[in-house]
């Protein structure tokens, strides 16, 4: 086996990775079976998984394929949910900075909430910067093959599930897993409340334009706060 | 229909990949105003409540708050499972249980 330093760090990300792959499997197939439920082609719900490579706007692009929602709002919602990868961006890009353009293009593609999550933690510990991102694409290539594989999973089993069975419940179930965790002060609160809130008011609006509506006054209150008791 | 899901998903990937190499690329060059990296803290919050509230109370279309709406009573029992846990896999499988049961028991 090969021990250069570069592929020693390809394998631990790929080993950190894994404990988090359990809740992730599970989500790639539930995407691919709503996919499947909502009327999507086979071939266009397996492409997603790679176009976007990212759970939370894959699930509710396919939500909005259901409600027949015009493109332009698939495209603004998939957008404003993903910006968040923004944040995770300015986060790595200083441990990123010496690498080539490829190299940043790579990574920036494979910089998702679960590869983040334990690159960054990585990133942070003592040592050389100089083989890191290895571990950076050892994480990231584990989670998109696990994605990819579990979304075909999705797929085959979706023709077989019966509607009955409520499975679309486990999205809400999904986010909630995700978001609840993030919510730790009075401003990410306020946020939480203001935009479920303003979810419900704005229920009547057509294309689910009240998520966007909702998302939006979310984060006022939340910056508005974040203001205000500093 | 069907080729415009495909201009979809390649709109929303394109977008997605420049959003998330944006500042790698920029390393250096630009540096982000305070306050638009607080409000970024804030876009997974409202967005995922902002699509979780309305499946758990209203998800037949008009608003349902009693103690018969099965989906409210598992998604407030999962909210508590992922803030004492934070975890991602208990908080599904319970509140999927829980959805299952309380559909038989309201029935």
């Amino acid at each position: 086996m090969n021990t250069s330093p570069s592929s020693r760090e390809f394998l631990l990300g790929v080993r950190d990775e894994l404990p988090i792959l359990l809740g992730v499997i599970p989500f790639g197939m539930i995407y691919g079976i709503l996919a499947l439920s909502m009327g999507l082609e086979a071939a266009a719900a397996q492409s997603m998984s790679y176009l976007i490579f990212a759970g939370s706007a894959q699930l509710m692009t396919v939500q909005l394929v259901g409600a027949a929602a015009p493109a332009a709002v698939m495209i603004i919602t998939g957008f404003v949910i993903n910006l968040r990868h923004a944040l995770y961006s300015a986060s790595v890009a200083s441990y990123v900075q010496h690498l080539s353009p490829a190299w940043k293009g790579l990574l920036a593609y494979l910089l998702t909430d679960e590869a983040y999550a334990v690159t960054i933690t990585h990133y942070r510990q003592e040592g050389e910067l100089g083989h890191k991102h290895w571990y950076f694409l050892g994480a990231g290539l584990a989670l998109w093959t696990s994605w990819q594989i579990s979304t075909a999973v999705g797929i085959f089993l979706g023709a077989q599930v019966p509607a009955s069975w409520g499975l679309e419940f486990t999205l809400a179930l999904t986010f909630i897993a995700l978001v609840v965790p993030q919510i730790r002060d009075r401003p990410s609160i306020l946020a939480a409340l203001t935009a479920g809130l303003v979810a419900v008011i704005a229920a009547g609006l057509p294309y689910k334009l009240s998520l966007l509506t909702a998302a939006l006054a979310g984060i006022v209150v939340g910056l508005w706060s974040e203001q205000k008791w500093k | 229909m069907e080729v415009s899901i495909w201009i979809v998903m390649a709109a929303i990937g394109t977008l997605t990949f420049l959003t998330r190499l944006s500042f790698i690329a920029l390393s250096g060059r630009w540096e982000a105003p305070p306050l638009f990296r607080s409000a970024l803290r804030f876009v997974p919050i409202a967005v995922l409540t902002a699509i979780v509230v309305p499946e758990l109370v209203m998800h037949t279309g008009t608003l349902d708050l009693s103690l018969t709406n099965a989906r409210l009573l598992a998604g407030l029992l999962a909210i508590l499972i992922a803030w004492r846990t934070r975890n991602t896999v208990l908080t599904i499988v319970i509140g999927m249980v829980a959805f299952w049961v309380l559909q038989i028991i309201i029935k």
